[in-house]
């Protein structure tokens, strides 16, 4: 309670200070952002000796942070977030001046950026950046109008996960998360994200109702798939919070179907307790595509551009790949994963062509302005309040 | 003679302690100063941070940016009662809290009525120790045991199976919190309970049965509505405890089993929209200002 109200306390002074100074944007991928104007550095100077990081965990891992400090001297504080939007609120919360980057998902990008949480970064400073998939040298969610708003990290897609004991031969739709014969066997994450997955469903099964982007959805298709989330809620046995949460909903056997990310696939191989498997249906896939962004008031620019060189280069980009599950976007770092863990590569689609992007519909905010540039589409808010009724 | 002697003394200890001379002329000095530090901490942390938390019901957040908008509205409000989905989270978290009110009461009563009144000074220890020591442990760790008892592959099912009965899917549903609530809570009903039980004058009892009444009636006319008020004030606690938790949800609870603070809690940490955290947060206060109002009547707070 006390935690509670002391975050709404501290909400509210920062709202009364920040009054004023964010006028409400537009909410268009071709409206400029706030800090659009702001022009990046063209040389990186000696770093400041502290970097303050908010990040996913397992992105700022002992095992290639300290090499960093002892190249760098940049000594690296991170705050790890549980989820996307706990991100937004902790880069909002800080007030500017508290943290350097963030390590922010497709879905957080275009409110951080037309927040002004994040300002442009100039990639001719990242030597490798030349390196990268070319997807993910200017993907939607992190590049507007030709500027960067961050630098890609990694990726991965949300896949199927089940029980090979419940199902022998591959699903090869995600229509088994819907099926009423699994009922009480699901899960599939507490996320409103997961709306997109139930809209890419209805892309494929539902072509009448016209839907051209699962993350740009007009007030039918938007009702359509809530209707269709609605209609898989007692199927559930659990919306998950956390990936542990969903490993142990497989080992003890209280579902055997649901969404996932590779690393559970990879934690239960390796547990080893139930035998399970995983598989990018026909229908396709979500993704995450992860961006490190700049904070606008960062007090450390130069150690968080070192940072950035450093993540991007292809041994780094292998090290978090392994460790954590998830694909570089560094094309170069192939070989670096296939030194450490022969096969990772392939497992991984690291060496996948442009056209596998296709079939991954990455994470994107929600956002009022449809592809035909009307503004009848479903802003992230009315999605996470449709989540809220779909899981009550 | 004796006058003198008190008038001198009075007169010495003027010299000695002008201030306690101040608090003998002005008797509201002396509460006043003993008051200001605990009351002045107790309106700058506690009330001011109520009433920003009034205050902020009352504003908006803009969608897209989640930055706070200070328009005065009564949006929040309107959905909370408009959307049958808060409706619904609020009610099951009400009626929740009631049953497990209801079970701890009626565990508690009989439990508390052996130690007060038949157990020997000895067991009396041993049972206090016994409803004492889950407190020792976190809070966290004994929902979790609770998870490996009743998930799909727990103790439950695997002793269901063991004597021949079918499973029991009893894992992540609403019976599963109203277990681990009733379970985590229940000291906080026997405590004041015993408390009052052991108030009432063994003389009552003597005289009912000289009346002729029999144990069980004694028990009912006496003993009873002497314990009600610390019955009702154990009730305080579960009941309030139940309502403002939303950890247990998380953790048993399955799909349907949002409360109320699971709603603040992703309203704030997650959309970053708090003034509907601050709106929906409002309704526990005013169910346990009701409650309050209640217990005050049916004497509670004399039992505590």
């Amino acid at each position: 309670m006390w935690v509670r109200l002391g975050t709404i306390a501290a909400a509210a002074v920062i709202a009364i200070t920040a009054c004023g100074s964010n006028a409400s944007p537009g909410g268009s991928t071709a409206a400029q952002p706030p800090t659009a104007g702001m022009k990046p550095p063209t040389t990186v100077g000696a770093g400041e000796g502290q970097l303050n990081l908010i990040a996913w965990e397992g992105y700022v891992d002992d095992s290639w942070v300290k090499q960093f400090t002892a190249n760098t001297g940049c000594k690296v504080n991170a705050k790890y977030a549980g989820s996307s939007d706990e991100m937004v609120s902790l880069m909002k919360g800080g007030g500017g001046g508290q943290w350097d980057m963030v390590s922010a998902s497709g879905d957080a990008d275009l409110r951080l950026i037309y927040g002004g949480d994040v300002k442009p970064m100039n990639t001719d400073l990242i030597p490798d950046f030349k390196n990268f998939q070319t997807y993910f040298k200017a993907p939607g969610y992190n590049t507007i109008n030709g500027i960067h708003y961050g630098i890609s990290l990694q990726w991965g897609p949300n896949t199927l996960l089940y029980s090979t004991k419940k199902f022998p031969n591959a699903p090869t739709s995600w229509s088994v998360i819907y099926d009423p014969a699994n009922k009480g066997l699901v899960t599939v994450p507490d996320n409103p994200i997961q709306i997109a997955d139930a809209a890419l469903y209805l892309m494929k099964t539902q072509p009448n109702l016209g839907i051209k982007d699962p993350y740009e959805l007009t007030q039918k298709q938007f009702d359509a798939s809530v209707a269709l989330l609605k209609q898989q809620r007692p199927l559930i046995k659990k919306y998950w919070g956390t990936a542990g949460d969903e490993i142990t909903l497989f080992e003890n056997g209280d579902v055997v179907v649901g969404a996932a990310w590779p690393y559970q696939t990879i934690q239960l191989k390796a547990d080893g307790k139930v035998a399970v498997a995983d598989t990018i249906p026909t229908e396709g896939a979500t993704g995450w595509g992860d961006t490190w962004m700049l904070a606008t008031n960062a007090p450390h620019p130069n150690c968080a551009y070192l940072w950035t060189a450093y993540v991007s280069t292809a041994k780094v980009q292998a090290e978090q790949a392994l460790f954590f599950g998830e694909t570089p976007v560094n094309a170069m770092a192939c070989q670096e994963m296939e030194a450490l863990q022969a096969g990772s590569c392939a497992q991984y689609h690291a060496d996948a062509p442009g056209s596998y992007f296709n079939t991954i519909k990455f994470w994107k905010t929600p956002i009022a302005t449809c592809p035909d540039g009307s503004s009848n589409c479903i802003p992230y808010a009315q999605w996470q309040t449709a989540w809220t009724t779909i899981t009550a | 003679m004796a006058v003198t002697t008190t008038a001198g003394r009075l007169r010495k200890n003027r010299g000695a302690a002008p201030l306690q001379s101040l608090f003998w002329r002005l008797p509201w000095l002396r509460s006043a100063l003993l008051l200001t530090p605990p009351l002045g901490w107790f309106v700058l942390i506690y009330l001011s941070s109520l009433v920003l938390l009034l205050i902020t019901a009352f504003w908006t957040i803009d969608t897209f940016t989640t930055q706070i908008v200070q328009v005065w509205s009564l949006d929040n409000f309107t959905l909370i009662l408009n959307e049958p989905a808060y409706r619904l989270i609020i009610g099951r978290t009400v009626g929740l809290a009631a049953v497990v009110t209801i079970t701890d009461t009626v565990l508690a009563f009989p439990f508390a009525y052996f130690m007060a009144r038949v157990a020997t000074r000895r067991i009396q220890t041993l049972l206090f120790a016994a409803v004492l020591l889950p407190l020792w442990a976190s809070y966290l760790a004994r929902v979790y045991a609770w998870i490996l008892i009743l998930n799909h592959s727990g103790i439950l099912n695997w002793s269901l199976q063991s004597i021949g009965l079918p499973p029991a899917n009893v894992g992540y549903t609403i019976p599963a919190m109203w277990i681990v609530f009733s379970y985590i809570w229940l000291p906080f009903m026997i405590i004041p309970t015993y408390a009052a039980l052991e108030r009432v004058p063994e003389s009552l009892l003597e005289a009912a049965a000289d009346l002729g009444a029999p144990r069980w009636r004694a028990v009912r006319d006496v003993v009873l509505p002497l314990a009600i008020p610390g019955v009702v004030a154990g009730s305080i606690f579960t009941f309030s405890l139940t309502l403002g938790d939303y950890i247990t949800p998380i953790l048993v609870g399955g799909a349907g089993s949002t409360f109320i603070g699971n709603v603040v809690y992703s309203s704030v940490g997650i959309a970053n929209n708090v003034p509907f955290a601050a709106a929906l947060a409002m309704v526990p206060v005013a169910i346990m200002a009701v409650y309050l109002l209640i217990a005050r009547r049916l004497g509670a707070f004399e039992a505590l």
